[in-house]
Parts: C-alpha cells; sequence; structure tokens
C-alpha cells in the first residue's frame, strides 16, 4: 500500500536541494510503515547523473520517552558507520524549519528483512549458513565502537534493565506468576557488572537487511544505549525470532556456537555462557512484558488494530519459554 | 436457547470469509490484518471451547496451592506475591507443574502452533 503526499514532496525537494543544487526532483514518494510515532517513507532523488535511493525516517509527533530521539538516532547511525558495521549512511538530519517533523535521511539498501524471506527465499540458500558468524563478527564491531564517538546514551546494566521491565510489568496490572518466577531468578542471578560498551538493544529479525552477499545492514537504532554486550547476542537467540525453526537458535538459520565462536574471534573476548544463560532469560521476559503492553494500547486508543490486539496474547509464548528454561520438563 | 448455528460455526464462517474472499481482494496492509483477523477469531472459537476447563482446573490446582480461595484473579495475584517474597519457589511441591499445566493451557488457546508448544506436548 502506498500514500503519496504532493506537500512532502515539496518540502523533501527543498531539503534535498539546499544539499545538493544539482537534484532535479524527488519521486515515487512511498510511505512504508503505518505506525503514528514512526513513519519510514521511500523515496527516490533524481539527478541527471542518476537516480539515488533514500530512505525517510520522520515522526510527526515525536517519539516517546525510552527511546532516542531521531536526532540522536542519526548521530549514533553515523558514528558507527566506518566502523565495520554494516548501516545505511545518514544524508541529512531535518531542521524544524524543514516543516517535515523529526527525522531523518538515509541511503536505502536493498534486500530481505522479513524473516519468512530470509528464511525461506532459495536466492538466499548459501549464505544463510553464513548469517550466524556474520552477526557475530557485526556484533563485536558494535560493541568495539569507542563510546567518545557516540551521542549521550542511557546507561542499561543487568541491574537496570530487571528495574525498568519490573516497573513496566508492575503499571500493567495484570498477575503473572511465571514472569515474577522470572523476576526473582534474574535477582538472584544477578550477573557481576562488566564495563559498559555499545548495545543496539533491537538485534534480530526485522532490523536486519539481508541479501545475496550477506548481512548489508543492521537498522532501527532507537533503543541503542550502553550496557552489557551479551544482551545482543542473548536477544538475536531468544525463540519469538525463530519462525519455526525451533533448534536454530539464532533467528532460525543458525548455531548458537557459530555465533559465539565468530564473536570471540572477532572481539579477543571469551563468552561467559551462564552470563549468556541470564541475558537470554532477561530478553524472554523482556518480550513478554513488551506483548503485555499492548492491551494499554488498545485500552488508550493510540493503537486500536488487530494486529496489536494480537501481540497481547504473544505474552503466554513466552511464559512457556520462561518455562523451558527455568524449571525445564524431562 | 439460542437457535444453530452454533458460535463456534459463525466463527468458522467468518473466518473462512476473511481468508478465502476477502484477503485475495485486498493488498499490502489491509490483506495482512485481514489474515492477523481471521487468526483472532480462531483465538476467540479455541478460547470458547478451552476456557471453562482450563479456568476450572487452575482453579482448584491454586486452592490447593495457596491453601485460600477467591477469584481468579485474587489467586493469582496472591500467587504472585508469595512468588515475589520467596515464600514458593520450584521446589515448593506442585508449583512447577501448577505453571506448566497453566502456561500449557493458555498457549493452546492463544498460539497451538508456536515452536516451543509443539515441541513440549510431543513430550
Amino acid at each position: 500500500m502506498s500514500s503519496r503526499d504532493p506537500a512532502m514532496s515539496e518540502a523533501l525537494r527543498r531539503v534535498l536541494a539546499r544539499l545538493d543544487p544539482l537534484l532535479r526532483d524527488v519521486a515515487n514518494l512511498t510511505r512504508l510503515s503505518a505506525g503514528a510515532t514512526n513513519e519510514t517513507w521511500s523515496l527516490d532523488a533524481v539527478r541527471d547523473a542518476g537516480v539515488e535511493p533514500l530512505i525517510l525516517r520522520r515522526s510527526a509527533v515525536g517519539r516517546g520517552p525510552g527511546v532516542l530521539t531521531l536526532q540522536a538516532e542519526a548521530r549514533v547511525l553515523s558514528a558507527v558507520h566506518g566502523c565495520n558495521v554494516p548501516v545505511p549512511e545518514v544524508r541529512c538530519v531535518l531542521a524544524a524549519d524543514d516543516e517535515l517533523g523529526e527525522g531523518f535521511l538515509m541511503q536505502r539498501i536493498a534486500g530481505a528483512t522479513l524473516p519468512g524471506k530470509i528464511l525461506r527465499d532459495p536466492a538466499l540458500a548459501a549464505v544463510r549458513s553464513q548469517l550466524a558468524r556474520q552477526l557475530g563478527s557485526i556484533a563485536a564491531a558494535i560493541h568495539a565502537v569507542d563510546l567518545e564517538r557516540l551521542p549521550q546514551l542511557p546507561l542499561l546494566d543487568a541491574q537496570r534493565q530487571v528495574q525498568h521491565l519490573h516497573l513496566q510489568y508492575e503499571a500493567q496490572g495484570t498477575p503473572r506468576p511465571v514472569f515474577e518466577l522470572a523476576f526473582r531468578w534474574l535477582r538472584e542471578h544477578l550477573p557481576p557488572a562488566v564495563t559498559p560498551v555499545l548495545v543496539h538493544g533491537d538485534y534480530r529479525h526485522g532490523n536486519l537487511i539481508i541479501g545475496e552477499d550477506g548481512v548489508r545492514a543492521v537498522l532501527d537504532w532507537e533503543l541503542a544505549h550502553v550496557g552489557d554486550p551479551l544482551e545482543d547476542l542473548a536477544w538475536l537467540c531468544i525463540p519469538p525470532w525463530r519462525f519455526g525453526e525451533l533448534d536454530q537458535p539464532v533467528g532460525g538459520f543458525g548455531e548458537r556456537e557459530d555465533l559465539l565462536a565468530a564473536y570471540e574471534r572477532a572481539s579477543g573476548v571469551s563468552i561467559d555462557r551462564a552470563r549468556l544463560e541470564w541475558w537470554e532469560v532477561l530478553g524472554s521476559l523482556r518480550w513478554g512484558v513488551m506483548c503485555a503492553d499492548m492491551p494499554r494500547w488498545l485500552r488508550s486508543g493510540r493503537d486500536k488494530s488487530v494486529e496489536r490486539a494480537m501481540i497481547c496474547r504473544r505474552a503466554s509464548e513466552s511464559e512457556l519459554d520462561l518455562l523451558r528454561l527455568l524449571a525445564p520438563r524431562g | 436457547m439460542q437457535d444453530p448455528p452454533t458460535v463456534a460455526e459463525l466463527l468458522e464462517a467468518t473466518a473462512s470469509f476473511l481468508r478465502e474472499v476477502a484477503v485475495p481482494q485486498l493488498a499490502g496492509h489491509a490483506a495482512f490484518h485481514a489474515r492477523v483477523a481471521a487468526n483472532a477469531l480462531d483465538v476467540v472459537k479455541r478460547e470458547l471451547e478451552l476456557r471453562p476447563a482450563a479456568e476450572r482446573d487452575e482453579h482448584a490446582r491454586l486452592n490447593s496451592l495457596l491453601h485460600a480461595d477467591g477469584s481468579l484473579e485474587e489467586l493469582n495475584a496472591l500467587l504472585s506475591r508469595r512468588i515475589a517474597a520467596g515464600e514458593l519457589s520450584l521446589q515448593t511441591p506442585g508449583l512447577a507443574t501448577h505453571l506448566w499445566a497453566t502456561t500449557l493451557a493458555k498457549v493452546a488457546v492463544d498460539q497451538p502452533t508456536y515452536a516451543s508448544y509443539r515441541r513440549e506436548i510431543g513430550k
């Protein structure tokens, strides 16, 4: 579905012409995502020399609390670009007098983001077995980014993550004994603090562009923070992202050991498996608490879509995954 | 007494309409949401079938685990508080069994094709 907007095309033409006097036109402006606080648009900048495919990330109303502003996200992208992390290059950050809301323009990279295509497209068969290793190396590059290059990011270490999740869970007002069990276990097994590094915060299917040559880009840095590097590796391995391929822990396409071996080789750091398991429990609980948050979206009228309503009913999946980790049956 | 068709039959007919007629005539987000809507009706149908017995069993297990009575919500709130306080743990006889039975019953309604669920019911 596309929705076109002549006034917006005109505003974008002004922004791009300021950057580049050779710009002739803005074409094919198409909205890709439907979220109210986060919009993604595809467009082409047309010049005599050729067409440049671009993406606009913007928010008409500004993002809520708990995520980076679009300006900060653009600064993170620019900082990690050139640090062996494949990301789209930021072309320009919108200013207030651009009249386009908050946002930025970046390079549009071709490839697959839908899990079904990544897991089953025959054209990606050859590269599929390489993805876990590539993602291990890329994670090591993310975690090695010099924090001095980055804007101020929130510190979300193990202890703070548990606290934040618990506040969110309590505000939901629905008692969930399995979540309580997980909170208790996480507090009893809290890993020792580590030197905080840049953490992507949402390193998984949907935020990765995959092509026949492998991982082309890591997207959606709005949850970036500083914290424990194992958070990203564990989040990539939780069962909801396996899409039926339960025995392929890395996104349904790869082995955990391939991911970890590549990470260890690239970073020179050996991974504490118990700490990784702690972060996998945290990850399953986090996904469950995120799903369980959806009734508030419905009841406040913020998003009453049937999709949103059905995500609520996925919290029970993460209760099941938590029991499989904490109280496995023979 | 309500006349036929049953609620389950009405839901099945509506879900079939969405999948077989509406989805092929829609595009993009609308087609996606129509598919999700059909899945939502499947959840409603399973819940109507499975929830009464599942909640009766859950209530009985909570009574014996907590030595207390109340509504299902009150008992789940009490169980949650006792787990949070460390008064009940996985070492407590019956707790793991209860949580497993309750969770499997919920997923049977919500998402019976989920791979972790298929693996567990195959055991």
